[in-house]
């Protein structure tokens, strides 16, 4: 019962909004602790593994203590313990280098993707470059042609820039009639942030000097589906580059190994992998996959089409669906916040279902168009609770809930869901996924995107 | 007075032309200019992007009969009988209308421009052998397609003069929304 006390008295000091969000400056209060949250799967784990540890091991002299560690290893992996921590791939039935893999956000902290768990979308494959073979064309509207070499382009001077880049289908399942029930990063994970380091394109565009009438360009990549998109030539000229480096190491060949397109907040599939060819227009070349593919239908029966940025974002990774949390008491919300127009401001968090709101700390530095983490302290009362988040950006945009995106966009866009998701906590502290009322739910037709994929 | 306000315009000319120099105009001789020429014949075996007006387009020509074949040989397996879709897209057969309940999204019901089909065909079909078909190949398949969706007729046949003005039903069920926003700004 003095448990019990304890955590009425820091309910009635520090709560900021309904149903025991804490104030979140009570982070810098020492001794602050947290409850445990764990999968389902890993409780298993944790109590045989509870088991072994009284019967085999002794944590005051652990066996890796008695003996010399492994050797030097010319490449690090993660430790064999953490080996749940995977992409996980959504392939095409039939033609299996097409289609997704997700990054498993909801296992992960902070607001850097390491390289191996960056997702994937990819149209026919990871093509295995060798960068001595490979050349980037830059050819169209502009005063001379130029072909580059790798090698040629690693001589240039670079920048770096942290940024997400996320798929336009990232969250699609949110369209469904019925929500979705996988982990937070395995329907949201088609998200990633990296440090990218290249050659600004501006650059390049000056070397070949473009012509009064530029106005796009065509960007191709050297994969087996010849992806091609076309960009405004103002991004070009503004802040996109050429990624040669992800978070230090060259890219990975999934993420576009040599030479890969940034373009800083916008669709991840303009961000053209395997970069090979440029070309300078004075219009869109109204591609597959910005006609059929990467437009959204609305309810008119008219389609948005360069819808370039992604709009603000966020979520909460944990607690989120499949989780568990053991006991009433004092747990940390924690999630990732996002937006193609910039800085994130600020996210609001409700324990309440909505009701009322708090807002959480945010990282810092935060960064433009970046993956951007916030925290914030609850006091969990053992009740059926339902948590979400909602980011506002620098633009004051402010991400909208799921019944006003589907009022503006219908339910038939397929790309750009950026609605809040709500995750309920049952009274046995199971998390799953919800919609705003079950009214919702009714209205809606019976959809389901599990493999839109093609 | 009047000199002052005179050398001002001046400097802030060319203080302006200095600037759009550096975004626009090149070529920067501060670069490191590492690129190499290449000749127009060379660029023309990359060059494969094909615009709604044709522009792109190679010689060759192809019918419905020729496209329907290959179509039974190379595309049926992911695409389905008549398009009608199987583990890939539904290519035609539209029933239901784009503002409907189940709105379905084809070629014919929903593709702008039908230079796209010869596009992405060439670069990227079939997904087992991309790049294998030739132009007379490409042509022949666009032909079929397009006949399937009823925007051509059985006779009709494809060629670069033909394919650039062939209309699709949806040309005009895009709002572009990057021009919207930008002429707001």
């Amino acid at each position: 019962m003095s448990q019990d006390r304890d955590d009425d008295l820091l309910l009635k000091k520090n709560q900021v909004a309904g149903n025991g969000l804490l104030d979140r400056r009570l982070f810098l209060k020492k001794g602050l602790q947290f409850s445990a949250i764990s999968t389902l799967v890993s409780t298993a784990t944790l109590a045989s593994a509870t088991a072994e540890t009284k019967k085999e091991f002794d944590p005051a002299n652990p066996t890796w203590m008695k003996q010399p560690g492994k050797a030097f290893s010319p490449y690090g992996l993660p430790s064999e313990f953490e080996d749940d921590v995977l992409r996980y791939p959504s392939p095409n039935e039939v033609v299996t280098g097409n289609g997704v893999s997700w990054t498993p956000l909801h296992k992960m902290e902070g607001t850097i993707t390491p390289n191996g768990l960056h997702y994937e979308r990819h149209h026919n494959g990871v093509p295995q470059i060798d960068p001595k073979q490979h050349r980037l064309l830059i050819h169209g509207l502009v005063k001379n042609d130029l072909i580059f070499s790798i090698d040629d382009l690693l001589r240039y001077p670079m920048q770096s820039k942290t940024c997400f880049i996320e798929c336009g289908g990232n969250s699609n399942a949110g369209w469904n009639s019925q929500p979705h029930q996988a982990e937070a990063g395995y329907f949201n994970g088609m998200v990633s942030c990296c440090e990218w380091t290249g050659v600004p394109l501006s650059v390049l565009l000056n070397e070949v000097g473009l012509r009064k009438n530029a106005k796009w360009i065509i960007a191709e990549g050297a994969d087996a589906f010849a992806m091609q998109m076309s960009i405004p030539i103002e991004k070009a000229m503004d802040d996109a580059f050429l990624a040669l480096y992800q978070n230090g190491e060259r890219i990975r060949p999934e993420n576009g190994y040599p030479l890969r397109l940034i373009v800083p907040g916008w669709e991840g599939v303009l961000n053209v992998k395997w970069l090979r060819r440029l070309k300078v227009t004075n219009r869109p070349v109204m591609a597959r996959n910005e006609t059929s593919k990467y437009t959204e239908l609305q309810p008119s029966g008219k389609s948005r089409m360069f819808t370039f940025p992604m709009e603000a974002k966020s979520l909460i990774t944990s607690p989120s669906a499949h989780m568990l949390l053991k006991e009433k008491g004092l747990y940390q919300i924690t999630g990732l916040a996002w937006s193609g127009r910039g800085k994130i401001s600020k996210v609001d968090v409700s324990a309440d279902g909505g009701k009322t709101w708090a807002e959480a700390e945010l990282q810092q530095p935060v960064l433009d168009r970046s993956l951007t983490r916030f925290r914030l302290p609850w006091q969990w009362n053992g009740k059926q609770s339902v948590i979400m988040s909602r980011a506002t950006d620098e633009t004051g945009y402010v991400q909208p809930d799921r019944n006003k995106l589907i009022k503006e966009r219908g339910k038939h866009g397929f790309f750009h869901y950026n609605a809040i998701t709500r995750w309920q906590i049952d009274t046995d502290g199971f998390v799953s996924h919800i919609y705003e009322n079950d009214e919702t739910t009714k209205n809606n037709s019976d959809i389901s995107i599990d493999s839109g994929w093609d | 007075m009047k000199m002052m306000k005179r050398q001002k315009i001046i400097l802030t000319s060319v203080l302006i032309a200095v600037g759009i120099n550096s975004l626009y105009a090149g070529p920067n001789q501060d670069s490191p200019h590492l690129g190499h020429t290449i000749s127009p014949e060379e660029i023309k075996k990359w060059d494969i992007s094909v615009f709604p007006d044709g522009e792109g387009l190679p010689d060759g020509k192809g019918n419905v009969v020729e496209g329907e074949k290959l179509y039974q040989e190379k595309c049926i397996a992911c695409h389905g009988e008549n398009g009608l879709g199987a583990s890939s897209d539904q290519l035609a057969g539209a029933q239901m209308g784009l503002s409907s309940e189940y709105p379905e999204q084809t070629i014919g019901s929903y593709w702008p421009y039908a230079t796209t089909i010869f596009d992405v065909v060439r670069r990227s079909m079939p997904m087992t052998a991309p790049g294998s078909l030739t132009n007379n190949e490409t042509y022949a398949l666009t032909a079929y397609l397009l006949y399937l969706n009823n925007i051509i007729s059985k006779d009709d046949v494809m060629n670069a003069s033909t394919l650039a003005k062939v209309k699709m039903p949806n040309e005009d069920g895009f709002i572009n929304v990057y021009e919207e926003e930008k002429s707001k700004k």
